[in-house]
Protein backbone atom coordinates (compact mmCIF):
# COMPACT_ATOMS: atom_id res chain seq x y z
CA UNK A 1 0.00 0.00 0.00
CA UNK A 2 1.26 3.49 -0.85
CA UNK A 3 1.56 6.30 1.97
CA UNK A 4 -1.60 8.21 1.32
CA UNK A 5 -3.79 5.04 1.07
CA UNK A 6 -3.42 4.94 5.16
CA UNK A 7 -4.82 7.58 7.16
CA UNK A 8 -1.77 9.93 8.66
CA UNK A 9 -0.68 8.31 11.46
CA UNK A 10 -1.97 11.34 14.15
CA UNK A 11 -5.56 10.56 12.38
CA UNK A 12 -5.42 7.14 13.16
CA UNK A 13 -3.73 7.61 16.69
CA UNK A 14 -7.01 10.85 17.46
CA UNK A 15 -9.32 7.80 15.98
CA UNK A 16 -8.24 5.02 18.54
CA UNK A 17 -7.65 7.20 21.58
CA UNK A 18 -11.26 8.98 20.77
CA UNK A 19 -12.70 5.47 19.78
CA UNK A 20 -12.09 4.43 23.55
CA UNK A 21 -13.46 7.38 24.80
CA UNK A 22 -17.03 7.72 23.21
CA UNK A 23 -17.75 4.13 23.45
CA UNK A 24 -17.09 4.44 26.99
CA UNK A 25 -19.00 7.73 27.18
CA UNK A 26 -22.10 6.09 25.77
CA UNK A 27 -21.86 2.92 28.23
CA UNK A 28 -21.08 5.31 31.13
CA UNK A 29 -23.99 7.40 29.87
CA UNK A 30 -26.36 4.75 29.61
CA UNK A 31 -25.14 2.88 32.84
CA UNK A 32 -25.60 5.99 34.79
CA UNK A 33 -29.06 7.16 34.17
CA UNK A 34 -30.16 3.12 34.48
CA UNK A 35 -29.38 2.92 38.48
CA UNK A 36 -29.76 4.73 41.73
CA UNK A 37 -26.44 2.36 43.18
CA UNK A 38 -23.34 4.71 44.30
CA UNK A 39 -21.74 4.15 41.07
CA UNK A 40 -24.70 6.95 39.36
CA UNK A 41 -22.53 9.42 40.84
CA UNK A 42 -18.52 8.49 40.33
CA UNK A 43 -19.77 7.49 36.44
CA UNK A 44 -21.55 10.94 36.26
CA UNK A 45 -18.26 12.62 37.80
CA UNK A 46 -16.12 11.06 35.05
CA UNK A 47 -18.86 11.77 32.60
CA UNK A 48 -18.78 15.80 32.33
CA UNK A 49 -14.78 16.12 32.06
CA UNK A 50 -14.87 12.75 29.80
CA UNK A 51 -17.52 14.84 27.31
CA UNK A 52 -15.54 17.79 27.45
CA UNK A 53 -12.28 16.40 26.42
CA UNK A 54 -13.84 14.17 23.74
CA UNK A 55 -14.99 17.47 22.37
CA UNK A 56 -11.74 19.75 22.15
CA UNK A 57 -10.53 16.47 20.62
CA UNK A 58 -13.20 16.49 18.34
CA UNK A 59 -12.78 20.28 17.25
CA UNK A 60 -8.88 19.24 16.44
CA UNK A 61 -9.94 16.21 14.87
CA UNK A 62 -12.07 17.87 12.46
CA UNK A 63 -9.53 20.41 11.41
CA UNK A 64 -7.17 17.98 10.83
CA UNK A 65 -9.46 16.30 9.12
CA UNK A 66 -10.20 18.80 7.07
CA UNK A 67 -6.76 19.64 6.06
CA UNK A 68 -5.55 15.86 5.56
CA UNK A 69 -8.04 13.92 2.96
CA UNK A 70 -8.88 10.71 3.54
CA UNK A 71 -7.77 7.54 1.28
CA UNK A 72 -9.77 7.10 -1.35
CA UNK A 73 -12.65 4.04 -0.86
CA UNK A 74 -12.37 1.79 -3.24
CA UNK A 75 -13.06 2.40 -6.91
CA UNK A 76 -15.50 -1.11 -7.22
CA UNK A 77 -17.60 -0.29 -4.15
CA UNK A 78 -21.55 0.10 -4.82
CA UNK A 79 -22.23 3.80 -4.63
CA UNK A 80 -24.94 2.91 -1.48
CA UNK A 81 -22.25 1.63 0.54
CA UNK A 82 -19.92 5.41 -0.87
CA UNK A 83 -22.86 7.08 0.01
CA UNK A 84 -23.58 4.92 3.85
CA UNK A 85 -19.95 5.61 4.42
CA UNK A 86 -19.72 9.38 3.64
CA UNK A 87 -22.95 9.95 5.59
CA UNK A 88 -22.48 7.79 8.70
CA UNK A 89 -18.49 9.63 8.73
CA UNK A 90 -20.51 13.34 8.60
CA UNK A 91 -22.65 11.77 11.34
CA UNK A 92 -20.11 10.87 13.84
CA UNK A 93 -18.25 13.90 13.55
CA UNK A 94 -21.79 15.72 14.03
CA UNK A 95 -21.89 13.86 17.46
CA UNK A 96 -18.90 14.11 18.61
CA UNK A 97 -19.19 17.50 18.94
CA UNK A 98 -22.78 17.92 18.98
CA UNK A 99 -23.18 15.48 22.32
CA UNK A 100 -20.60 17.45 24.57
CA UNK A 101 -22.12 20.70 23.23
CA UNK A 102 -25.91 19.37 24.18
CA UNK A 103 -24.56 18.33 27.69
CA UNK A 104 -22.95 21.43 28.57
CA UNK A 105 -25.90 23.39 27.41
CA UNK A 106 -28.56 21.48 28.97
CA UNK A 107 -26.73 21.84 32.64
CA UNK A 108 -26.57 25.19 31.48
CA UNK A 109 -30.10 25.34 31.07
CA UNK A 110 -31.06 23.43 33.95
CA UNK A 111 -28.78 25.83 36.15
CA UNK A 112 -26.54 22.87 37.03
CA UNK A 113 -22.87 23.66 37.89
CA UNK A 114 -21.01 21.89 35.13
CA UNK A 115 -18.14 20.70 37.61
CA UNK A 116 -15.08 19.67 35.92
CA UNK A 117 -13.17 18.61 39.41
CA UNK A 118 -12.87 19.76 42.37
CA UNK A 119 -14.15 23.32 42.49
CA UNK A 120 -13.57 23.67 38.65
CA UNK A 121 -16.87 23.76 36.68
CA UNK A 122 -17.49 25.83 33.08
CA UNK A 123 -19.45 29.04 32.97
CA UNK A 124 -23.40 28.61 31.39
CA UNK A 125 -23.39 28.77 27.79
CA UNK A 126 -27.44 29.17 27.84
CA UNK A 127 -29.68 30.89 30.30
CA UNK A 128 -31.45 29.12 32.90
CA UNK A 129 -34.85 28.01 30.85
CA UNK A 130 -36.20 24.14 32.30
CA UNK A 131 -37.88 23.82 29.03
CA UNK A 132 -34.77 24.01 27.03
CA UNK A 133 -33.53 21.72 29.68
CA UNK A 134 -35.99 19.03 28.64
CA UNK A 135 -35.45 19.24 25.39
CA UNK A 136 -31.75 19.26 25.68
CA UNK A 137 -31.73 16.53 27.75
CA UNK A 138 -34.37 14.34 26.22
CA UNK A 139 -32.17 15.33 22.55
CA UNK A 140 -29.10 14.18 24.64
CA UNK A 141 -31.11 10.77 25.28
CA UNK A 142 -32.04 10.01 21.78
CA UNK A 143 -28.60 11.62 20.33
CA UNK A 144 -26.61 9.15 22.33
CA UNK A 145 -29.18 6.38 20.82
CA UNK A 146 -28.14 6.87 17.37
CA UNK A 147 -24.64 7.42 18.40
CA UNK A 148 -24.59 3.86 19.18
CA UNK A 149 -26.56 2.74 16.11
CA UNK A 150 -23.93 4.29 13.93
CA UNK A 151 -21.13 3.35 15.61
CA UNK A 152 -22.56 -0.44 15.41
CA UNK A 153 -22.73 -0.16 11.67
CA UNK A 154 -19.13 1.72 11.91
CA UNK A 155 -17.86 -1.04 13.30
CA UNK A 156 -19.91 -4.13 11.47
CA UNK A 157 -18.73 -1.35 8.08
CA UNK A 158 -15.34 -1.84 8.91
CA UNK A 159 -14.98 -5.99 9.69
CA UNK A 160 -17.00 -6.36 6.54
CA UNK A 161 -13.88 -4.28 4.65
CA UNK A 162 -11.38 -6.40 6.28
CA UNK A 163 -12.92 -9.88 6.45
CA UNK A 164 -14.78 -10.54 3.22
CA UNK A 165 -14.28 -7.64 1.41
CA UNK A 166 -10.58 -7.46 2.28
CA UNK A 167 -9.94 -4.01 0.14
CA UNK A 168 -7.50 -2.44 2.45
CA UNK A 169 -9.99 0.14 3.96
CA UNK A 170 -9.57 -1.28 7.17
CA UNK A 171 -6.26 -1.02 7.07
CA UNK A 172 -6.24 2.37 6.11
CA UNK A 173 -7.22 2.67 10.07
CA UNK A 174 -5.41 -0.19 11.59
CA UNK A 175 -1.99 0.94 9.29
CA UNK A 176 -1.66 -3.15 8.94
CA UNK A 177 -1.14 -4.37 5.21
CA UNK A 178 -4.14 -5.49 3.34
CA UNK A 179 -4.25 -9.22 2.92
CA UNK A 180 -4.02 -10.34 -0.60
CA UNK B 1 -5.92 -0.63 -2.54
CA UNK B 2 -5.91 -3.85 -4.04
CA UNK B 3 -7.22 -4.37 -7.91
CA UNK B 4 -10.48 -5.86 -8.13
CA UNK B 5 -9.42 -8.52 -10.47
CA UNK B 6 -6.37 -9.49 -7.91
CA UNK B 7 -8.70 -10.16 -4.86
CA UNK B 8 -10.13 -13.75 -4.31
CA UNK B 9 -13.16 -14.74 -2.27
CA UNK B 10 -12.21 -15.50 1.09
CA UNK B 11 -12.38 -18.80 2.35
CA UNK B 12 -15.32 -19.64 5.14
CA UNK B 13 -16.96 -16.60 4.38
CA UNK B 14 -19.77 -17.59 6.05
CA UNK B 15 -17.70 -18.07 9.37
CA UNK B 16 -16.65 -14.24 8.33
CA UNK B 17 -20.00 -13.12 8.18
CA UNK B 18 -21.21 -14.62 11.74
CA UNK B 19 -17.99 -12.85 13.40
CA UNK B 20 -19.07 -9.71 12.00
CA UNK B 21 -22.24 -10.46 13.13
CA UNK B 22 -20.96 -11.55 16.79
CA UNK B 23 -19.34 -8.51 17.02
CA UNK B 24 -22.29 -6.13 16.42
CA UNK B 25 -24.97 -8.23 18.18
CA UNK B 26 -22.40 -8.73 21.05
CA UNK B 27 -21.57 -4.84 22.07
CA UNK B 28 -25.48 -4.44 21.20
CA UNK B 29 -26.17 -6.59 23.94
CA UNK B 30 -23.69 -5.22 26.23
CA UNK B 31 -25.37 -1.85 25.74
CA UNK B 32 -28.81 -3.07 26.60
CA UNK B 33 -27.44 -4.83 29.92
CA UNK B 34 -25.38 -1.60 30.65
CA UNK B 35 -28.21 0.53 29.96
CA UNK B 36 -30.52 -1.40 31.71
CA UNK B 37 -33.29 -2.51 28.88
CA UNK B 38 -31.76 -6.35 29.58
CA UNK B 39 -31.65 -6.26 33.55
CA UNK B 40 -35.41 -5.28 34.37
CA UNK B 41 -34.81 -6.18 38.00
CA UNK B 42 -32.34 -3.27 38.59
CA UNK B 43 -33.51 -0.43 40.80
CA UNK B 44 -33.68 2.00 38.27
CA UNK B 45 -34.41 5.59 38.77
CA UNK B 46 -37.76 5.41 37.28
CA UNK B 47 -39.09 2.75 39.38
CA UNK B 48 -38.33 4.57 42.19
CA UNK B 49 -40.41 7.89 40.60
CA UNK B 50 -43.39 5.52 39.26
CA UNK B 51 -43.58 4.33 42.44
CA UNK B 52 -43.67 7.50 44.04
CA UNK B 53 -46.21 8.84 41.50
CA UNK B 54 -48.64 5.82 41.89
CA UNK B 55 -48.77 6.73 45.70
CA UNK B 56 -49.14 10.69 45.01
CA UNK B 57 -51.52 10.78 42.02
CA UNK B 58 -50.49 12.50 38.79
CA UNK B 59 -49.98 15.93 39.28
CA UNK B 60 -47.93 17.04 36.33
CA UNK B 61 -46.00 19.89 36.40
CA UNK B 62 -45.06 19.49 39.98
CA UNK B 63 -42.33 17.14 41.71
CA UNK B 64 -43.28 13.49 42.69
CA UNK B 65 -42.03 14.11 46.12
CA UNK B 66 -42.24 17.10 48.16
CA UNK B 67 -45.38 18.07 46.07
CA UNK B 68 -46.56 20.88 48.04
CA UNK B 69 -44.59 23.64 49.42
CA UNK B 70 -43.65 27.42 49.00
CA UNK B 71 -40.17 29.07 48.02
CA UNK B 72 -38.15 31.37 50.34
CA UNK B 73 -35.39 33.77 49.82
CA UNK B 74 -32.61 34.74 51.58
CA UNK B 75 -29.21 34.42 53.06
CA UNK B 76 -26.57 32.62 54.60
CA UNK B 77 -23.30 34.42 56.90
CA UNK B 78 -21.27 32.26 57.56
CA UNK B 79 -18.98 33.24 60.85
CA UNK B 80 -15.84 31.31 60.34
CA UNK B 81 -15.91 28.35 62.39
CA UNK B 82 -15.71 25.84 60.69
CA UNK B 83 -13.35 27.27 57.89
CA UNK B 84 -10.70 25.07 59.76
CA UNK B 85 -12.46 21.77 58.77
CA UNK B 86 -13.63 23.07 55.45
CA UNK B 87 -12.19 24.86 52.63
CA UNK B 88 -15.33 26.04 51.26
CA UNK B 89 -16.12 29.53 50.85
CA UNK B 90 -19.78 29.39 52.41
CA UNK B 91 -18.33 29.04 55.49
CA UNK B 92 -16.53 31.99 55.55
CA UNK B 93 -17.66 35.17 56.98
CA UNK B 94 -19.64 36.67 54.05
CA UNK B 95 -23.01 36.01 52.67
CA UNK B 96 -24.46 33.83 50.28
CA UNK B 97 -27.81 33.97 48.31
CA UNK B 98 -30.00 31.28 48.76
CA UNK B 99 -33.22 29.79 46.65
CA UNK B 100 -34.75 27.50 49.46
CA UNK B 101 -38.22 25.87 49.49
CA UNK B 102 -40.07 24.54 52.45
CA UNK B 103 -42.24 21.70 51.89
CA UNK B 104 -44.21 18.52 53.05
CA UNK B 105 -43.42 15.11 52.21
CA UNK B 106 -45.86 13.28 49.69
CA UNK B 107 -46.65 13.60 45.83
CA UNK B 108 -49.86 15.24 46.04
CA UNK B 109 -49.48 18.90 45.60
CA UNK B 110 -53.60 19.59 47.48
CA UNK B 111 -52.78 17.51 50.64
CA UNK B 112 -53.78 18.72 53.34
CA UNK B 113 -50.50 20.10 55.63
CA UNK B 114 -51.97 17.70 58.78
CA UNK B 115 -51.32 14.89 56.71
CA UNK B 116 -47.96 14.15 57.40
CA UNK B 117 -45.81 15.11 61.16
CA UNK B 118 -43.10 15.95 58.92
CA UNK B 119 -41.52 19.27 56.89
CA UNK B 120 -39.13 19.69 54.81
CA UNK B 121 -36.31 22.36 53.67
CA UNK B 122 -34.41 22.24 50.98
CA UNK B 123 -31.81 25.23 49.88
CA UNK B 124 -29.85 25.75 47.19
CA UNK B 125 -26.84 28.40 48.12
CA UNK B 126 -24.92 30.40 45.58
CA UNK B 127 -21.50 30.97 45.63
CA UNK B 128 -19.65 33.73 44.42
CA UNK B 129 -17.20 31.69 42.52
CA UNK B 130 -20.28 30.31 41.15
CA UNK B 131 -20.24 26.47 42.80
CA UNK B 132 -23.41 25.36 43.96
CA UNK B 133 -24.42 23.81 47.79
CA UNK B 134 -27.78 22.00 47.44
CA UNK B 135 -29.31 20.67 49.95
CA UNK B 136 -33.06 19.18 51.42
CA UNK B 137 -33.28 18.50 55.02
CA UNK B 138 -35.99 17.12 57.24
CA UNK B 139 -37.29 17.50 59.96
CA UNK B 140 -37.39 14.46 61.66
CA UNK B 141 -34.63 12.53 63.40
CA UNK B 142 -33.59 9.64 61.05
CA UNK B 143 -35.27 8.64 57.72
CA UNK B 144 -37.01 5.56 57.74
CA UNK B 145 -35.03 2.81 56.09
CA UNK B 146 -31.21 2.49 54.87
CA UNK B 147 -31.27 1.61 51.52
CA UNK B 148 -32.72 2.78 48.16
CA UNK B 149 -34.09 -0.61 47.40
CA UNK B 150 -35.75 -0.77 51.06
CA UNK B 151 -37.37 3.19 50.16
CA UNK B 152 -38.34 1.51 47.30
CA UNK B 153 -40.10 -1.77 49.06
CA UNK B 154 -41.57 0.48 51.66
CA UNK B 155 -43.80 3.01 48.99
CA UNK B 156 -44.80 -0.10 47.29
CA UNK B 157 -46.12 -1.48 50.66
CA UNK B 158 -47.72 2.05 51.63
CA UNK B 159 -49.25 2.06 48.15
CA UNK B 160 -52.79 3.56 49.01
CA UNK B 161 -55.99 0.46 48.42
CA UNK B 162 -58.01 1.77 45.52
CA UNK B 163 -61.08 0.89 47.62
CA UNK B 164 -59.76 2.73 51.18
CA UNK B 165 -57.83 5.06 49.85
CA UNK B 166 -55.78 4.14 52.50
CA UNK B 167 -52.29 1.75 52.51
CA UNK B 168 -53.15 -1.63 53.32
CA UNK B 169 -52.26 -1.95 57.02
CA UNK B 170 -51.37 -5.63 56.57
CA UNK B 171 -48.55 -4.92 53.57
CA UNK B 172 -47.20 -1.94 55.60
CA UNK B 173 -47.13 -3.99 58.60
CA UNK B 174 -45.10 -6.84 57.30
CA UNK B 175 -42.80 -4.31 55.44
CA UNK B 176 -42.05 -2.59 58.88
CA UNK B 177 -41.74 -6.04 60.50
CA UNK B 178 -39.48 -6.75 58.15
CA UNK B 179 -37.27 -4.19 58.04
CA UNK B 180 -36.02 -3.67 61.67
CA UNK B 181 -33.97 -0.42 60.98
CA UNK B 182 -37.38 1.50 60.71
CA UNK B 183 -37.81 1.38 64.68
CA UNK B 184 -36.00 4.54 65.27
CA UNK B 185 -38.16 6.57 62.70
CA UNK B 186 -41.61 4.79 63.99
CA UNK B 187 -40.58 5.36 67.30
CA UNK B 188 -40.51 9.10 66.50
CA UNK B 189 -43.28 8.77 64.33
CA UNK B 190 -45.38 7.75 67.07
CA UNK B 191 -45.58 10.56 68.82
CA UNK B 192 -44.58 13.05 66.55
CA UNK B 193 -47.56 15.94 65.83
CA UNK B 194 -47.90 17.91 62.29
CA UNK B 195 -46.17 21.38 63.73
CA UNK B 196 -48.63 24.44 62.95
CA UNK B 197 -45.16 26.43 61.46
CA UNK B 198 -42.28 25.87 59.05
CA UNK B 199 -40.44 28.45 61.28
CA UNK B 200 -40.10 27.11 64.56
CA UNK B 201 -38.39 23.81 63.25
CA UNK B 202 -35.52 21.68 63.00
CA UNK B 203 -33.97 20.63 59.22
CA UNK B 204 -32.05 17.70 59.78
CA UNK B 205 -29.27 16.73 56.64
CA UNK B 206 -30.29 13.29 57.61
CA UNK B 207 -27.35 11.56 55.28
CA UNK B 208 -23.85 12.05 56.35
CA UNK B 209 -21.53 13.86 53.96
CA UNK B 210 -17.64 14.52 54.54
CA UNK B 211 -16.13 18.19 55.17
CA UNK B 212 -13.00 18.49 53.62
CA UNK B 213 -10.21 21.00 54.85
CA UNK B 214 -7.60 22.63 52.90
CA UNK B 215 -4.79 20.35 54.13
CA UNK B 216 -6.99 17.51 52.36
CA UNK B 217 -8.51 15.72 55.53
CA UNK B 218 -11.78 14.63 55.76
CA UNK B 219 -14.13 14.34 58.61
CA UNK B 220 -17.99 13.21 58.64
CA UNK B 221 -20.56 15.26 59.68
CA UNK B 222 -24.22 15.99 59.41
CA UNK B 223 -26.15 19.61 59.67
CA UNK B 224 -29.23 20.82 60.58
CA UNK B 225 -31.25 23.86 60.65
CA UNK B 226 -32.19 25.14 64.56
CA UNK B 227 -34.60 27.81 64.58
CA UNK B 228 -34.19 30.74 66.14
CA UNK B 229 -38.00 31.18 66.70
CA UNK B 230 -39.61 29.90 69.84
CA UNK B 231 -42.61 27.13 69.47
CA UNK B 232 -45.01 29.77 70.69
CA UNK B 233 -48.24 27.48 72.43
CA UNK B 234 -49.91 24.93 71.02
CA UNK B 235 -50.15 27.14 67.53
CA UNK B 236 -52.87 24.69 66.62
CA UNK B 237 -54.63 25.91 63.41
CA UNK B 238 -58.17 26.54 62.68
CA UNK B 239 -60.13 23.59 62.23
CA UNK B 240 -60.53 22.69 59.00
CA UNK B 241 -57.90 24.92 57.34
CA UNK B 242 -55.49 22.43 55.15
CA UNK B 243 -53.01 24.80 54.30
CA UNK B 244 -51.86 26.85 57.39
CA UNK B 245 -48.38 26.51 56.60
CA UNK B 246 -48.31 28.96 53.44
CA UNK B 247 -50.43 31.21 55.86
CA UNK B 248 -48.26 31.13 59.09
CA UNK B 249 -45.15 31.89 56.86
CA UNK B 250 -46.03 35.04 54.95
CA UNK B 251 -47.67 36.32 58.06
CA UNK B 252 -43.95 35.54 59.91
CA UNK B 253 -42.14 36.95 57.37
CA UNK B 254 -44.93 40.41 57.08
CA UNK B 255 -43.13 40.67 60.77
CA UNK B 256 -39.67 40.53 59.68
CA UNK B 257 -37.14 37.94 59.10
CA UNK B 258 -36.72 34.11 60.39
CA UNK B 259 -33.63 33.09 61.04
CA UNK B 260 -31.71 29.36 61.28
CA UNK B 261 -28.39 28.35 63.04
CA UNK B 262 -26.57 25.95 60.62
CA UNK B 263 -25.59 23.33 62.75
CA UNK B 264 -22.35 20.99 61.85
CA UNK B 265 -22.45 17.95 63.84
CA UNK B 266 -18.98 15.95 63.86
CA UNK B 267 -19.26 12.26 63.95
CA UNK B 268 -17.69 10.05 66.83
CA UNK B 269 -16.13 6.87 66.49
CA UNK B 270 -17.96 4.26 65.52
CA UNK B 271 -20.71 6.40 64.76
CA UNK B 272 -22.52 5.14 61.02
CA UNK B 273 -21.42 7.11 57.94
CA UNK B 274 -23.50 5.10 55.62
CA UNK B 275 -26.74 4.88 57.45
CA UNK B 276 -29.33 6.98 57.57
CA UNK B 277 -31.95 5.12 59.78
CA UNK B 278 -29.92 5.57 62.63
CA UNK B 279 -28.91 8.51 64.91
CA UNK B 280 -25.94 9.59 66.30
CA UNK B 281 -25.62 10.18 70.08
CA UNK B 282 -26.79 13.61 71.30
CA UNK B 283 -23.04 14.77 72.61
CA UNK B 284 -21.29 14.16 69.11
CA UNK B 285 -19.05 18.02 68.83
CA UNK B 286 -21.43 20.41 66.66
CA UNK B 287 -20.27 23.76 65.63
CA UNK B 288 -22.51 26.59 65.17
CA UNK B 289 -21.25 27.90 61.20
CA UNK B 290 -23.69 30.81 60.79
CA UNK B 291 -27.32 32.18 60.48
CA UNK B 292 -29.38 31.34 57.30
CA UNK B 293 -31.61 34.23 57.10
CA UNK B 294 -35.03 33.86 55.24
CA UNK B 295 -36.85 37.20 54.14
CA UNK B 296 -38.85 36.58 50.96
CA UNK B 297 -41.64 34.30 50.21
CA UNK B 298 -43.05 33.21 46.95
CA UNK B 299 -45.59 30.73 45.09
CA UNK B 300 -43.97 27.57 44.04
CA UNK B 301 -45.54 28.03 40.72
CA UNK B 302 -44.45 31.12 39.66
CA UNK B 303 -40.90 31.19 42.65
CA UNK B 304 -37.65 30.41 41.64
CA UNK B 305 -37.49 27.25 43.57
CA UNK B 306 -39.83 25.63 41.16
CA UNK B 307 -37.19 25.03 38.70
CA UNK B 308 -34.52 23.79 41.16
CA UNK B 309 -33.40 20.12 41.55
CA UNK B 310 -32.34 20.16 45.17
CA UNK B 311 -29.95 17.09 44.47
CA UNK B 312 -28.05 16.76 47.81
CA UNK B 313 -25.28 15.52 46.22
CA UNK B 314 -24.01 18.90 44.53
CA UNK B 315 -21.65 20.11 46.53
CA UNK B 316 -18.76 22.94 46.82
CA UNK B 317 -15.46 22.09 47.31
CA UNK B 318 -15.04 21.66 50.73
CA UNK B 319 -18.02 19.10 51.25
CA UNK B 320 -18.19 15.74 49.97
CA UNK B 321 -20.67 12.87 49.99
CA UNK B 322 -20.22 10.13 51.98
CA UNK B 323 -21.22 6.00 51.09
CA UNK B 324 -24.48 6.58 52.34
CA UNK B 325 -26.04 4.62 49.40
CA UNK B 326 -29.38 6.59 49.79
CA UNK B 327 -27.15 9.78 48.13
CA UNK B 328 -26.68 8.63 44.62
CA UNK B 329 -30.56 7.43 44.94
CA UNK B 330 -31.43 11.07 45.92
CA UNK B 331 -29.47 12.38 43.11
CA UNK B 332 -30.79 9.75 40.57
CA UNK B 333 -34.32 9.91 41.28
CA UNK B 334 -34.22 13.81 41.36
CA UNK B 335 -33.32 14.13 38.35
CA UNK B 336 -35.83 11.81 36.52
CA UNK B 337 -38.41 14.10 38.70
CA UNK B 338 -36.92 17.03 37.55
CA UNK B 339 -36.76 15.66 33.69
CA UNK B 340 -40.46 15.19 33.73
CA UNK B 341 -41.76 17.82 35.27
CA UNK B 342 -39.72 19.91 33.24
CA UNK B 343 -41.00 17.92 30.46
CA UNK B 344 -44.31 18.79 31.12
CA UNK B 345 -43.96 22.88 31.67
CA UNK B 346 -42.02 22.40 28.36
CA UNK B 347 -44.95 20.77 26.57
CA UNK B 348 -42.48 17.80 25.17
CA UNK B 349 -44.22 15.33 23.18
CA UNK B 350 -45.77 12.84 25.38
CA UNK B 351 -45.62 14.37 28.17
CA UNK B 352 -48.89 15.75 30.43
CA UNK B 353 -50.26 19.05 30.56
CA UNK B 354 -49.95 20.36 33.91
CA UNK B 355 -53.56 21.28 34.28
CA UNK B 356 -53.16 23.97 36.65
CA UNK B 357 -52.24 27.53 35.04
CA UNK B 358 -48.86 28.61 36.52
Amino acid sequence: MSRDQTFHPFARALHWLMSIMVLSMLFIGAGMVSTVAEKHDWLLAIHRPLGIVIFVLALIRLAFRLTHPAPPLPADLPLWQKLAAHGSHVLLYALMIAMPLIGWGMLSAGNYPVTMFGSVHLPKILPTDPALFAWLRESHRYLAWLFFLTFLAHMGAALMHGLIRRDGVLQSMTGGKAPR
Amino acid sequence: MQDTENRRPPAHVGWRWALIGLAVAGSAVAFGYVGGWLAPERLSPKKIVDSLEANGGAHPGYRRNHAKGICVGGYFEGNGALQSFSSSAVFAKERTPVVGRLAIPGGNPYAADSSVPIRSFALRFDLADGEQWRTGMNAMPVFPVSTPQAFYDLQVATHPDPKTGKPDPAKAGAFFGSHPETGAFLGWAKTAKPPASYATETYQSINAFYLRDSAGERRAVRWKMVPETPETGDGSPAAGDTDYLASDLSKRLAAGPLRWHLIMTFAGDGDPIDDAAKAWPDDRKSVDAGTLVIDSWQDQATGPCRDVNYDPTILPKGIETSNDPLLAARSAAYADSYLRRTSEEGHLPGAARPKEAK
